[in-house]
């Protein structure tokens, strides 16, 4: 596939070529409620988000952390489904048709629907992360995402061996999204140094770009680590600003808001 | 050599963890590092004549192996068919088959250098078995509990305290055993250096449906023995619950080549599988991924899962085994239900007949053969494995009795 036909490659190669560190945002799809999550998406592009990352709401989601849950737990209270989530992002899409949207969860939702791969391109799907699909059982999604145009996108973590991580690169496609540290979402025990020499090295094995997230909640995180990545991901930052009350456009503001001080955070490393 | 469809010649599971179409490894990255680290162990000391002393020893001296096999006499006579023989794991040190795995998996972390290790549990029983042998080793030892179950399961709350485990209480989801485990793989996943997570059950991610089956298999290896030295035979049933489905899986394991021998697990029907309100995933669910494996679960048509409901604890599980979802598609093994109120009744019928007060999970598989010990004729025989005793149980059916003893 060529690289500048998906939005995700487009979108990370132009920032790459105007030196400009990717941000990335995500929020769970219908936290708090179904109608905040379309304007939410718009007002993160408008703050300075380049690609979006809309959870998936599901029941047990293992790898997040107490912010991320709280979400899935407050969006399945709205008895969410994954059918809604793709209807909200072909909404988005009415209005913006460039920024990339990764949709990031488990994979017994995506296993329930029929024809996944085919609906979700049609909504406008770009990317898919499945945190608890290891490259070794992924081949038949991938495929079927490939027949539609939508990355697959893997992760790999500090604990990822060499030898591994050249496998996983090798099947991997969109971006890879480094996990920084060992633990769940919205963990505080971020290092640095270590992300960044770990990123140094495994850019060896793979052209494809990096994107960095867990433990990234600030400006001051994101910019830390803007230097070594081609984009970081705020998580559980923004999931706590979605729940911290208020109307559709007071919530959107804050958001707004919250991803251009973090964009600003980054823009100041870029320079 | 390819496998047979009837379970002879059975070599499950392939390397890389799948019993046929189930199983396998889905987990957050972070975590396969850990895992390959503890197959590759696994392997290395599962046939070293140290370990499998060391083990044996614990086994013998600490656990208080081999268990006996039982004819329940008065029971047979009851039924009027087949004679019941139970394996009586309800004898072991602290009161049920789970102290067969947690030794073992405690040995692997002692063998990993790692000083801490986690588990969750349901009932308790799985816990209490894994602070049992952390308190025996001098491992630090942490144990995950939904909320809900730290209320109804007290008295195995204060015996793990009182062996030195911290118990904490999982407020999450429906705050029960699956929660549990989810924030057990959280925990694992933070803590992976100095940290082995003891699973429970046959489930998770390879290598652990292969590493708790393969430590619960002496109970079928000690009955297989004990068949063929005090009957002259092996049984033409072996019955046992499953919730996850390590105790049944332990028992069935030694059993799958000997093809004459029928294999029938007992799930919890709860209220009857036509309301809903169950945790049998073998007779009512659907083929989906949760805890790290393929397997049958309960869950919507949006892939969430379902709530479940057991008047045992530790058959209140939306998942199964891997394995036993492969020996269901076979044909090798079959899976019934018992509802709450027949595992009820053949708890009642164990404590009048036989003296012996069984878990309300085993009293599921004794509900099977109160209904098909008396369809069969009196020169057949049913092993049924007597999983675990009832001490644990006497305050919930105290409760449905309407006798308050607190």
């Amino acid at each position: 596939m060529n690289p500048t036909h998906t939005r995700i490659s487009r979108r990370l190669h132009t920032c790459r070529e105007s030196n400009r560190t990717a941000l990335l945002s995500f929020v769970t799809a219908a936290d708090p409620g179904p109608e905040y999550t379309v304007p939410a998406l718009h007002g993160l592009v408008a703050g300075g988000v380049d690609i979006l990352e809309l959870g998936i709401p599901f029941s047990d989601p293992e790898a997040e952390g107490p912010a991320i849950q709280a979400a899935n737990e407050r969006a399945l209270a709205q008895g969410i489904t994954l059918a809604q989530v793709l209807e909200m992002v072909a909404e988005f899409r009415y209005k913006d048709a460039d920024t990339p949207v990764v949709l990031m969860g488990y994979l017994n939702s995506v296993l329930a629907m029929e024809n996944f791969a085919e609906r979700a391109a049609e909504a406008g799907v770009d990317g898919l992360i499945m945190v608890n699909l290891p490259p070794e059982e992924g081949d038949r999604l991938q495929q079927q995402l490939a027949a539609h145009h939508i990355d697959l996108i893997y992760l790999l973590a500090p604990t990822t061996t060499d030898e591994r991580a050249q496998q996983i690169a090798a099947k991997a496609s969109g971006f890879i999204y480094y996990v920084s540290l060992k633990g769940i979402t919205g963990a505080s025990h971020l290092q640095t140094d270590e992300v960044a020499a770990r990123l140094q090295q495994l850019r060896g094995y793979t052209p494809l770009p990096f994107c960095v997230g867990f433990g990234i909640k600030d400006a001051t995180t994101a910019k830390a680590l803007a230097p070594h990545a081609d984009g970081v991901v705020v998580g559980s930052a923004l999931v706590n600003s979605m729940a911290a009350g208020g109307d559709v456009a007071a919530v959107v503001e804050r958001l707004q808001q919250q991803a251009a001080d973090i964009r600003k955070g980054i823009d100041a490393a870029d320079q | 050599m390819a496998e047979a469809t009837d379970g002879s010649n059975y070599a499950q599971p392939t390397d890389d963890g799948h019993f046929g179409d189930y199983g396998g490894r889905f987990v957050a990255e972070t975590l396969t590092h850990a895992l390959d680290d503890l197959a590759r162990l696994y392997n290395e000391v599962k046939d070293d004549p140290d370990f499998k002393r060391e083990l044996h020893t614990d086994l013998a001296h600490f656990v208080g192996r081999p268990t006996p096999l039982y004819l329940a006499e008065r029971l047979t006579e009851t039924l009027g068919g087949a004679a019941v023989y139970l394996k009586r794991e309800d004898l072991n040190h602290t009161g049920a088959h789970k102290v067969c795995n947690t030794i073992g998996q405690a040995l692997l972390a002692k063998r990993m250098g790692k000083p801490r290790v986690i588990a969750e549990t349901g009932a308790g029983q799985h816990g209490v078995a894994t602070a049992t042998v952390a308190a025996r080793l001098g491992l630090q030892c942490d144990v995950y509990m939904g909320a809900e179950d730290v209320q109804r399961q007290s008295l195995n709350v204060y015996r793990m305290k009182l062996m030195g485990a911290n118990v904490i209480p999982v407020t999450s989801g429906s705050k029960t055993l699956k929660d549990a485990m989810n924030e057990a793989m959280r925990d694992w996943v933070t803590n992976v250096d100095d940290t082995h997570y003891i699973i429970g059950t046959v489930a998770g991610p390879h290598p652990y449906p292969m590493i708790v089956r393969d430590f619960a298999a002496t109970i079928g290896q000690e009955a297989r023995a004990q068949m063929l030295e005090q009957v002259g035979c092996l049984p033409d049933v072996v019955v046992a619950c499953v919730g996850g489905g390590s105790n049944a899986m332990g028992i069935f394991y030694p059993f799958i080549d000997d093809v004459d021998v029928a294999l029938v697990g007992v799930e919890a029907g709860g209220h009857g599988i036509a309301s809903g309100a169950h945790a049998a995933p073998l007779n009512d669910g659907k083929v989906g991924v949760l805890h790290g494996n393929r397997s049958y679960l309960m869950s919507d048509a949006d892939g969430q899962i379902k709530e479940t409901h057991s008047i045992s604890a530790g058959l209140d599980y939306p998942g199964v085994g891997p394995e036993h979802s492969h020996l269901k598609d076979i044909g090798r093994a079959t899976y019934a239900s018992a509802t709450d109120d027949e595992a009820m009744a053949a708890f009642r019928l164990l404590n009048s007949r036989e003296g012996i007060l069984p878990a309300l999970e085993t009293s599921h598989a004794l509900a099977w053969v109160s209904a098909n010990a008396p369809l069969m004729s009196k020169d057949q025989s049913i092993l049924v494995n007597l999983s675990g005793r009832g001490d644990k149980d006497i305050l919930t059916v105290a409760g449905i009795d309407g006798i308050s003893l607190t």
